[in-house]
Protein backbone atom coordinates (compact mmCIF):
# COMPACT_ATOMS: atom_id res chain seq x y z
CA UNK A 1 0.00 0.00 0.00
CA UNK A 2 0.95 3.84 -0.64
CA UNK A 3 0.95 6.23 2.50
CA UNK A 4 1.50 9.59 2.60
CA UNK A 5 2.81 10.77 6.00
CA UNK A 6 2.42 13.76 7.67
CA UNK A 7 4.94 13.34 10.73
CA UNK A 8 6.04 16.19 13.33
CA UNK A 9 9.99 17.02 13.09
CA UNK A 10 11.47 18.92 15.59
CA UNK A 11 15.36 18.75 16.02
CA UNK A 12 15.55 19.39 20.16
CA UNK A 13 13.67 20.60 22.95
CA UNK A 14 14.32 24.04 22.33
CA UNK A 15 13.93 24.41 18.49
CA UNK A 16 10.52 24.63 16.94
CA UNK A 17 8.93 21.67 15.25
CA UNK A 18 6.87 21.55 12.11
CA UNK A 19 4.79 18.68 10.25
CA UNK A 20 6.46 17.21 7.20
CA UNK A 21 5.14 15.55 4.68
CA UNK A 22 6.50 12.01 3.35
CA UNK A 23 5.48 9.85 0.69
CA UNK A 24 5.94 5.81 1.47
CA UNK A 25 5.17 3.35 -0.83
CA UNK A 26 5.53 -0.83 -0.49
CA UNK A 27 3.99 -1.15 2.45
CA UNK A 28 2.81 -4.63 3.76
CA UNK A 29 -0.67 -4.97 5.40
CA UNK A 30 1.32 -7.12 7.36
CA UNK A 31 3.51 -4.60 8.94
CA UNK A 32 2.99 -3.22 12.25
CA UNK A 33 2.68 0.65 12.31
CA UNK A 34 6.07 0.96 14.04
CA UNK A 35 7.69 -1.23 11.44
CA UNK A 36 6.90 0.98 8.95
CA UNK A 37 7.77 3.51 10.78
CA UNK A 38 11.25 1.32 10.32
CA UNK A 39 10.67 1.26 6.60
CA UNK A 40 10.16 5.01 6.15
CA UNK A 41 13.58 5.25 8.16
CA UNK A 42 15.48 3.07 6.05
CA UNK A 43 14.35 4.82 3.14
CA UNK A 44 15.17 8.44 4.77
CA UNK A 45 18.61 7.22 6.01
CA UNK A 46 19.29 5.76 2.14
CA UNK A 47 18.77 9.11 1.17
CA UNK A 48 21.17 10.40 3.28
CA UNK A 49 18.90 11.90 5.57
CA UNK A 50 17.79 12.32 9.48
CA UNK A 51 15.38 9.36 10.35
CA UNK A 52 12.74 9.74 12.73
CA UNK A 53 13.18 9.61 16.32
CA UNK A 54 10.27 7.82 17.90
CA UNK A 55 10.17 5.71 21.31
CA UNK A 56 9.83 2.05 21.13
CA UNK A 57 10.91 -0.78 23.25
CA UNK A 58 8.83 -4.30 23.47
CA UNK A 59 6.83 -4.22 20.78
CA UNK A 60 4.38 -6.30 21.91
CA UNK A 61 2.02 -3.85 23.85
CA UNK A 62 3.63 -4.33 27.66
CA UNK A 63 6.15 -1.25 28.02
CA UNK A 64 4.70 1.58 27.88
CA UNK A 65 7.55 3.29 25.70
CA UNK A 66 5.58 3.70 22.21
CA UNK A 67 3.78 6.51 22.16
CA UNK A 68 2.28 8.33 18.95
CA UNK A 69 -0.93 10.10 18.61
CA UNK A 70 -1.75 9.11 15.08
CA UNK A 71 -4.66 10.77 13.48
CA UNK A 72 -5.44 13.04 16.40
CA UNK A 73 -5.67 9.56 18.84
CA UNK A 74 -2.74 8.50 21.78
CA UNK A 75 -2.08 4.93 20.15
CA UNK A 76 -4.56 5.27 16.70
CA UNK A 77 -8.11 4.42 16.17
CA UNK A 78 -8.08 0.83 17.65
CA UNK A 79 -9.40 0.50 20.94
CA UNK A 80 -7.04 -1.06 23.83
CA UNK A 81 -4.40 -1.39 21.45
CA UNK A 82 -0.56 0.26 21.71
CA UNK A 83 0.40 1.50 18.64
CA UNK A 84 3.40 -0.77 18.45
CA UNK A 85 0.45 -3.36 18.40
CA UNK A 86 -1.72 -1.93 15.53
CA UNK A 87 -1.18 -3.19 12.12
CA UNK A 88 -1.10 -1.74 8.68
CA UNK A 89 -4.19 -4.03 7.56
CA UNK A 90 -6.27 -1.04 9.65
CA UNK A 91 -5.47 1.48 7.24
CA UNK A 92 -6.50 1.74 3.31
CA UNK A 93 -3.81 1.97 0.82
CA UNK A 94 -3.74 5.91 -0.13
CA UNK A 95 -4.31 6.68 3.62
CA UNK A 96 -3.32 9.78 4.89
CA UNK A 97 -1.64 9.48 7.97
CA UNK A 98 -0.62 12.46 10.53
CA UNK A 99 2.10 11.31 13.35
CA UNK A 100 2.33 13.55 16.55
CA UNK A 101 4.32 13.33 19.79
CA UNK A 102 2.42 13.32 23.25
CA UNK A 103 1.59 16.57 23.69
CA UNK A 104 1.75 18.13 27.49
CA UNK A 105 3.89 20.60 29.02
CA UNK A 106 4.63 18.27 31.32
CA UNK A 107 6.13 15.85 28.63
CA UNK A 108 8.60 18.47 26.86
CA UNK A 109 9.63 16.74 23.52
CA UNK A 110 13.19 15.89 23.51
CA UNK A 111 13.67 15.19 19.29
CA UNK A 112 10.71 14.52 16.70
CA UNK A 113 8.11 11.96 18.43
CA UNK A 114 10.11 11.38 21.63
CA UNK A 115 9.33 12.96 24.88
CA UNK A 116 10.62 13.17 28.45
CA UNK A 117 7.94 11.22 30.28
CA UNK A 118 10.30 11.07 33.69
CA UNK A 119 7.48 13.13 35.15
CA UNK A 120 5.07 10.11 35.55
CA UNK A 121 8.75 8.32 37.04
CA UNK A 122 8.87 10.80 39.85
CA UNK A 123 5.13 11.10 40.88
CA UNK A 124 5.70 6.74 41.19
CA UNK A 125 9.02 7.85 43.09
CA UNK A 126 6.86 10.35 45.14
CA UNK A 127 4.44 7.04 46.53
CA UNK A 128 3.65 4.53 44.09
CA UNK A 129 5.17 1.88 45.96
CA UNK A 130 5.07 -0.43 49.88
CA UNK A 131 7.67 -0.12 51.68
CA UNK A 132 8.65 -3.74 52.65
CA UNK A 133 11.88 -5.56 54.41
CA UNK A 134 14.02 -7.19 52.48
CA UNK A 135 15.23 -10.63 53.29
CA UNK A 136 13.44 -14.32 52.76
CA UNK A 137 10.70 -14.70 50.40
CA UNK A 138 7.31 -14.54 52.11
CA UNK A 139 4.83 -17.67 51.62
CA UNK A 140 2.87 -17.53 48.89
CA UNK A 141 -0.19 -17.87 50.89
CA UNK A 142 0.52 -16.13 54.30
CA UNK A 143 -1.41 -12.68 53.44
CA UNK A 144 -5.10 -14.26 52.05
CA UNK A 145 -6.98 -11.82 49.31
CA UNK A 146 -10.29 -12.65 48.10
CA UNK A 147 -9.88 -13.09 44.57
CA UNK A 148 -12.46 -10.23 43.85
CA UNK A 149 -9.91 -8.08 45.32
CA UNK A 150 -6.98 -9.35 43.51
CA UNK A 151 -8.66 -9.04 40.05
CA UNK A 152 -9.61 -5.99 40.76
CA UNK A 153 -5.80 -4.63 41.89
CA UNK A 154 -4.60 -6.49 38.72
CA UNK A 155 -6.97 -4.25 36.62
CA UNK A 156 -5.47 -1.43 37.31
CA UNK A 157 -1.81 -2.71 37.73
CA UNK A 158 -2.31 -3.41 33.92
CA UNK A 159 -1.24 0.52 33.43
CA UNK A 160 1.78 0.60 31.40
CA UNK A 161 2.68 4.40 31.97
CA UNK A 162 2.45 4.87 28.70
CA UNK A 163 0.87 8.23 28.93
CA UNK A 164 -1.42 7.99 26.33
CA UNK A 165 -4.15 9.24 28.96
CA UNK A 166 -2.55 12.59 29.15
CA UNK A 167 -1.85 12.78 25.80
CA UNK A 168 -5.41 12.60 25.17
CA UNK A 169 -6.92 14.90 27.68
CA UNK A 170 -7.52 18.45 27.01
CA UNK A 171 -6.21 19.39 30.19
CA UNK A 172 -2.75 16.90 29.59
CA UNK A 173 -3.85 15.45 33.48
CA UNK A 174 -2.64 12.74 34.81
CA UNK A 175 -5.15 12.05 36.79
CA UNK A 176 -6.04 8.26 35.54
CA UNK A 177 -2.38 6.88 35.51
CA UNK A 178 -1.86 8.51 39.06
CA UNK A 179 -5.56 7.03 40.04
CA UNK A 180 -4.11 3.89 38.57
CA UNK A 181 -1.34 3.46 40.76
CA UNK A 182 -3.02 4.25 43.68
CA UNK A 183 -5.73 1.93 43.10
CA UNK A 184 -4.06 -0.87 42.52
CA UNK A 185 -2.77 -1.01 46.54
CA UNK A 186 -5.87 0.64 47.51
CA UNK A 187 -7.49 -3.03 47.31
CA UNK A 188 -4.84 -5.19 48.78
CA UNK A 189 -3.96 -5.29 52.63
CA UNK A 190 -0.34 -4.29 51.46
CA UNK A 191 -1.40 -1.16 50.31
CA UNK A 192 -3.35 -0.20 53.84
CA UNK A 193 -0.69 1.21 55.54
CA UNK A 194 0.58 4.18 53.28
CA UNK A 195 -2.71 4.17 51.68
CA UNK A 196 -3.21 8.10 52.95
CA UNK A 197 0.39 9.08 52.67
CA UNK A 198 0.33 7.88 49.46
CA UNK A 199 -2.77 9.68 48.31
CA UNK A 200 -1.70 12.88 49.36
CA UNK A 201 2.38 12.86 48.04
CA UNK A 202 1.51 11.69 44.27
CA UNK A 203 -1.19 14.04 44.08
CA UNK A 204 0.85 16.92 45.12
CA UNK A 205 3.66 15.36 42.94
CA UNK A 206 1.22 15.55 39.85
CA UNK A 207 0.14 18.72 40.99
CA UNK A 208 3.47 20.24 41.19
CA UNK A 209 4.71 18.25 37.60
CA UNK A 210 3.11 20.57 35.93
CA UNK A 211 -0.34 17.82 34.70
CA UNK A 212 -3.78 20.18 34.28
CA UNK A 213 -7.39 18.77 36.87
CA UNK A 214 -9.36 16.27 35.34
CA UNK A 215 -12.69 17.83 33.54
CA UNK A 216 -14.02 14.09 33.67
CA UNK A 217 -14.57 14.00 29.62
CA UNK A 218 -13.50 10.26 30.25
CA UNK A 219 -11.21 10.54 26.84
CA UNK A 220 -8.46 9.11 28.70
CA UNK A 221 -10.58 6.06 29.56
CA UNK A 222 -11.16 5.57 25.84
CA UNK A 223 -7.87 5.72 24.46
CA UNK A 224 -5.77 3.85 27.42
CA UNK A 225 -4.19 0.60 25.31
CA UNK A 226 -5.01 -0.86 29.00
CA UNK A 227 -8.75 0.25 29.49
CA UNK A 228 -8.35 1.00 33.03
CA UNK A 229 -11.72 2.29 34.46
CA UNK A 230 -12.17 5.99 35.52
CA UNK A 231 -13.74 4.76 38.38
CA UNK A 232 -9.83 4.90 39.66
CA UNK A 233 -10.30 8.36 39.38
CA UNK A 234 -13.32 8.51 42.07
CA UNK A 235 -11.17 6.31 44.31
CA UNK A 236 -8.32 8.46 44.29
CA UNK A 237 -10.21 11.48 44.79
CA UNK A 238 -12.20 9.55 47.92
CA UNK A 239 -8.70 8.62 49.60
CA UNK A 240 -7.29 12.14 48.66
CA UNK A 241 -10.23 13.88 50.46
CA UNK A 242 -10.24 11.27 53.21
CA UNK A 243 -6.37 11.73 53.92
CA UNK A 244 -6.91 15.45 53.55
CA UNK A 245 -10.03 15.96 56.41
CA UNK A 246 -8.01 13.38 58.68
CA UNK A 247 -4.39 15.32 57.63
CA UNK A 248 -2.45 15.83 61.10
CA UNK A 249 -0.92 19.54 60.02
CA UNK A 250 2.78 18.95 60.70
CA UNK A 251 3.71 22.31 61.58
CA UNK A 252 7.56 22.61 61.79
CA UNK A 253 8.35 24.32 65.38
CA UNK A 254 11.62 26.77 65.10
CA UNK A 255 14.03 24.61 68.00
CA UNK A 256 11.31 21.63 68.44
CA UNK A 257 13.25 18.63 70.08
CA UNK B 1 -7.93 34.86 53.74
CA UNK B 2 -4.99 33.20 51.97
CA UNK B 3 -5.34 30.19 54.29
CA UNK B 4 -8.94 30.41 53.21
CA UNK B 5 -7.91 30.72 49.22
CA UNK B 6 -5.16 27.74 49.72
CA UNK B 7 -7.30 24.89 48.10
CA UNK B 8 -6.80 26.57 44.58
CA UNK B 9 -3.27 25.10 44.73
CA UNK B 10 -4.72 21.64 44.53
CA UNK B 11 -5.91 20.16 41.99
CA UNK B 12 -7.97 17.84 43.55
CA UNK B 13 -9.64 20.23 46.38
CA UNK B 14 -10.07 22.34 43.37
CA UNK B 15 -12.47 20.28 41.69
CA UNK B 16 -13.83 18.78 45.09
CA UNK B 17 -14.98 22.77 45.62
CA UNK B 18 -15.91 23.40 42.17
CA UNK B 19 -18.06 19.85 42.53
CA UNK B 20 -19.94 21.22 46.72
CA UNK B 21 -20.77 24.50 45.05
CA UNK B 22 -22.10 23.33 41.86
CA UNK B 23 -24.47 21.33 43.76
CA UNK B 24 -25.27 23.46 46.27
CA UNK B 25 -26.36 25.45 43.18
CA UNK B 26 -27.98 22.86 41.49
CA UNK B 27 -30.44 22.47 44.30
CA UNK B 28 -31.20 26.25 44.33
CA UNK B 29 -32.16 25.96 40.66
CA UNK B 30 -34.77 23.05 41.59
CA UNK B 31 -36.10 25.43 44.26
CA UNK B 32 -36.03 28.17 41.80
CA UNK B 33 -38.12 26.11 38.90
CA UNK B 34 -40.31 24.57 41.08
CA UNK B 35 -41.09 28.08 42.72
CA UNK B 36 -41.70 29.20 39.08
CA UNK B 37 -44.01 26.74 38.50
CA UNK B 38 -46.81 28.88 40.58
CA UNK B 39 -47.16 31.13 37.63
CA UNK B 40 -49.47 28.22 36.45
CA UNK B 41 -51.52 28.53 39.69
CA UNK B 42 -52.43 32.29 38.94
CA UNK B 43 -51.66 35.94 40.61
CA UNK B 44 -52.76 34.99 43.77
CA UNK B 45 -50.57 32.00 44.63
CA UNK B 46 -47.60 33.29 42.68
CA UNK B 47 -48.27 36.37 44.70
CA UNK B 48 -47.99 34.81 47.99
CA UNK B 49 -45.17 32.66 47.28
CA UNK B 50 -43.13 36.07 46.80
CA UNK B 51 -44.48 37.58 49.45
CA UNK B 52 -43.75 34.63 51.45
CA UNK B 53 -40.12 34.31 50.62
CA UNK B 54 -39.24 38.48 51.31
CA UNK B 55 -41.09 37.85 54.56
CA UNK B 56 -38.42 34.96 55.84
CA UNK B 57 -36.09 38.02 56.93
CA UNK B 58 -33.34 36.38 58.26
CA UNK B 59 -33.24 32.95 56.69
CA UNK B 60 -33.58 34.57 53.24
CA UNK B 61 -30.34 36.32 53.81
CA UNK B 62 -28.80 33.11 55.16
CA UNK B 63 -29.83 31.20 51.80
CA UNK B 64 -28.57 34.66 49.81
CA UNK B 65 -25.01 34.39 51.72
CA UNK B 66 -24.35 31.08 51.15
CA UNK B 67 -25.37 31.36 47.59
CA UNK B 68 -23.47 34.39 46.56
CA UNK B 69 -20.10 32.29 48.45
CA UNK B 70 -21.18 29.56 46.33
CA UNK B 71 -21.39 31.12 43.12
CA UNK B 72 -18.23 33.31 44.06
CA UNK B 73 -16.03 30.13 44.96
CA UNK B 74 -17.18 28.47 41.60
CA UNK B 75 -16.31 31.22 39.05
CA UNK B 76 -13.11 32.04 40.88
CA UNK B 77 -12.53 28.10 40.83
CA UNK B 78 -13.22 27.89 37.36
CA UNK B 79 -10.81 30.56 36.11
CA UNK B 80 -7.87 29.56 38.09
CA UNK B 81 -8.64 25.62 36.86
CA UNK B 82 -8.99 26.77 33.62
CA UNK B 83 -5.79 28.95 33.41
CA UNK B 84 -3.88 26.22 34.61
CA UNK B 85 -5.16 23.07 32.40
CA UNK B 86 -4.43 25.43 29.34
CA UNK B 87 -1.09 25.82 30.85
CA UNK B 88 -1.06 22.55 31.24
CA UNK B 89 -1.21 22.25 27.25
CA UNK B 90 1.03 24.71 25.71
CA UNK B 91 0.70 23.30 22.15
CA UNK B 92 -2.30 21.51 20.53
CA UNK B 93 -2.28 18.79 17.84
CA UNK B 94 -2.31 19.67 14.50
CA UNK B 95 -4.96 17.14 13.97
CA UNK B 96 -7.15 15.88 17.33
CA UNK B 97 -10.08 13.33 17.05
CA UNK B 98 -12.19 13.10 20.51
CA UNK B 99 -13.18 9.71 20.81
CA UNK B 100 -15.26 10.05 23.90
CA UNK B 101 -15.55 13.18 25.12
CA UNK B 102 -18.92 14.82 24.09
CA UNK B 103 -19.41 18.65 22.64
CA UNK B 104 -20.93 19.72 26.25
CA UNK B 105 -18.42 18.62 28.23
CA UNK B 106 -15.41 20.44 26.74
CA UNK B 107 -17.37 23.32 26.53
CA UNK B 108 -18.48 23.59 30.82
CA UNK B 109 -16.24 26.63 30.71
CA UNK B 110 -18.06 28.22 27.81
CA UNK B 111 -21.60 27.61 28.95
CA UNK B 112 -20.34 28.44 32.40
CA UNK B 113 -19.79 32.03 32.06
CA UNK B 114 -22.35 33.09 29.25
CA UNK B 115 -24.43 31.72 32.03
CA UNK B 116 -22.49 34.15 34.57
CA UNK B 117 -23.21 36.95 32.17
CA UNK B 118 -26.86 35.76 31.89
CA UNK B 119 -27.31 35.72 36.23
CA UNK B 120 -25.90 39.10 36.07
CA UNK B 121 -28.82 40.44 33.26
CA UNK B 122 -31.36 38.38 35.09
CA UNK B 123 -30.32 39.72 38.75
CA UNK B 124 -30.54 43.62 37.17
CA UNK B 125 -33.49 42.52 35.38
CA UNK B 126 -36.30 40.63 38.27
CA UNK B 127 -34.33 41.32 41.21
CA UNK B 128 -32.36 44.88 41.23
CA UNK B 129 -35.41 46.01 38.10
CA UNK B 130 -32.61 48.20 37.10
CA UNK B 131 -33.53 47.55 33.40
CA UNK B 132 -36.89 47.81 34.11
CA UNK B 133 -37.35 50.22 36.87
CA UNK B 134 -41.42 50.44 35.47
CA UNK B 135 -41.37 47.07 37.36
CA UNK B 136 -40.95 48.50 40.51
CA UNK B 137 -44.08 50.22 40.83
CA UNK B 138 -46.02 47.20 40.02
CA UNK B 139 -48.85 45.93 42.76
CA UNK B 140 -51.66 43.69 43.30
CA UNK B 141 -54.72 44.21 44.99
CA UNK B 142 -53.63 43.09 48.40
CA UNK B 143 -50.73 45.87 47.52
CA UNK B 144 -48.18 42.95 47.37
CA UNK B 145 -45.63 42.94 44.77
CA UNK B 146 -47.23 41.73 41.59
CA UNK B 147 -44.50 39.22 40.54
CA UNK B 148 -46.90 37.56 38.28
CA UNK B 149 -47.91 40.92 36.31
CA UNK B 150 -43.91 41.34 36.11
CA UNK B 151 -42.89 38.27 34.58
CA UNK B 152 -46.33 38.43 32.11
CA UNK B 153 -44.57 42.38 31.03
CA UNK B 154 -41.34 40.89 30.90
CA UNK B 155 -42.03 38.01 28.76
CA UNK B 156 -44.22 39.77 26.20
CA UNK B 157 -41.08 41.33 24.87
CA UNK B 158 -39.92 38.81 22.25
CA UNK B 159 -36.42 39.55 22.78
CA UNK B 160 -36.56 39.60 26.47
CA UNK B 161 -37.78 35.66 25.92
CA UNK B 162 -35.54 34.54 23.89
CA UNK B 163 -32.48 35.51 25.73
CA UNK B 164 -34.11 33.83 28.56
CA UNK B 165 -34.81 30.40 26.45
CA UNK B 166 -31.35 30.31 25.28
CA UNK B 167 -29.43 31.09 28.18
CA UNK B 168 -31.76 27.95 29.73
CA UNK B 169 -30.70 26.02 26.76
CA UNK B 170 -26.76 26.65 27.57
CA UNK B 171 -27.30 26.01 31.25
CA UNK B 172 -29.04 22.23 30.02
CA UNK B 173 -25.82 22.16 28.13
CA UNK B 174 -23.58 22.51 31.49
CA UNK B 175 -25.61 20.44 34.35
CA UNK B 176 -25.84 17.65 31.41
CA UNK B 177 -22.33 17.13 32.30
CA UNK B 178 -21.94 19.16 35.66
CA UNK B 179 -24.59 16.90 38.06
CA UNK B 180 -22.23 13.50 36.74
CA UNK B 181 -19.06 15.43 36.78
CA UNK B 182 -19.46 16.43 40.15
CA UNK B 183 -20.28 13.62 41.71
CA UNK B 184 -17.41 11.94 39.93
CA UNK B 185 -14.67 14.17 41.76
CA UNK B 186 -16.43 14.12 44.96
CA UNK B 187 -15.75 9.95 44.51
CA UNK B 188 -19.25 8.47 43.90
CA UNK B 189 -18.71 5.78 41.16
CA UNK B 190 -19.59 2.41 41.12
CA UNK B 191 -20.85 0.23 38.37
CA UNK B 192 -23.85 -1.00 40.17
CA UNK B 193 -25.23 2.66 40.64
CA UNK B 194 -23.75 4.59 37.39
CA UNK B 195 -27.02 3.94 35.19
CA UNK B 196 -29.34 5.27 37.95
CA UNK B 197 -27.03 7.86 38.10
CA UNK B 198 -27.02 8.86 34.87
CA UNK B 199 -30.28 8.50 34.04
CA UNK B 200 -30.88 10.61 37.12
CA UNK B 201 -28.66 13.91 36.42
CA UNK B 202 -30.14 14.20 32.62
CA UNK B 203 -33.49 13.53 34.00
CA UNK B 204 -32.89 16.62 36.52
CA UNK B 205 -31.05 18.41 33.83
CA UNK B 206 -33.77 18.49 31.48
CA UNK B 207 -36.94 19.04 33.87
CA UNK B 208 -34.57 22.05 34.95
CA UNK B 209 -34.81 23.52 32.16
CA UNK B 210 -37.73 22.71 30.46
CA UNK B 211 -40.03 23.94 33.74
CA UNK B 212 -37.72 27.13 33.51
CA UNK B 213 -38.20 27.63 29.76
CA UNK B 214 -42.06 26.86 29.80
CA UNK B 215 -42.59 30.00 31.37
CA UNK B 216 -41.72 32.43 28.64
CA UNK B 217 -43.52 29.81 26.12
CA UNK B 218 -46.70 29.76 28.94
CA UNK B 219 -47.06 33.82 28.24
CA UNK B 220 -45.94 34.08 24.77
CA UNK B 221 -49.23 30.81 23.66
CA UNK B 222 -51.57 32.97 26.65
CA UNK B 223 -51.82 29.85 29.24
CA UNK B 224 -50.37 32.12 31.12
CA UNK B 225 -52.26 35.63 30.70
CA UNK B 226 -52.41 38.46 32.45
CA UNK B 227 -55.37 39.23 35.37
CA UNK B 228 -57.92 41.45 32.95
CA UNK B 229 -57.77 38.59 30.60
CA UNK B 230 -58.56 36.05 33.05
CA UNK B 231 -61.47 37.97 34.20
CA UNK B 232 -62.77 38.89 31.05
CA UNK B 233 -62.31 35.39 29.53
CA UNK B 234 -64.26 34.42 32.32
CA UNK B 235 -66.82 36.09 32.05
S1 LIG C 1 6.73 -0.71 22.47
FE1 LIG C 1 6.29 -1.62 24.41
S2 LIG C 1 4.18 -1.16 24.58
FE2 LIG C 1 4.58 -0.49 22.58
Amino acid sequence: MRLTLHIWRQKNAREKGRMVTYELDGVSEDMSFLEMLDMLNEKLMRNGEEPVAFDHDCREGICGACSLAVNGIPHGHEPLTTICQLHMRKFRDGDAIYIEPWRARAFPVIKDLVTDRSALDRIIAAGGYISVHTGGVPDANAILIGKEEAERAMDFAACIGCGACVAACKNSSAMLFVAAKIAQFAYLPQGQPERKRRALAMVAKMDEEGFGACSNLYECEAVCPKGISVSAIALMNRDFIRAKLTEVPQKTTAGGG
Amino acid sequence: MASFFSFLRSSILSKVVMAATGIILLLFLIGHMLGNMQMYLGPARMNAYAAMLQGLGGALWIVRAVLFLSVVLHVITSIRLKLSNMAAKPSAYVRKKWVKATLTSRTMFLTGSTIALFVTYHLLHFTFKATHPQYAGLRDTFGRMDVYAMVIAAYREPLISLVYIAAMVLLGFHLNHATLSALQTLGVNHPKYNGFIEKLSITVSLLIVLGFISIPCGVFLEIIKPVQATVAGGM
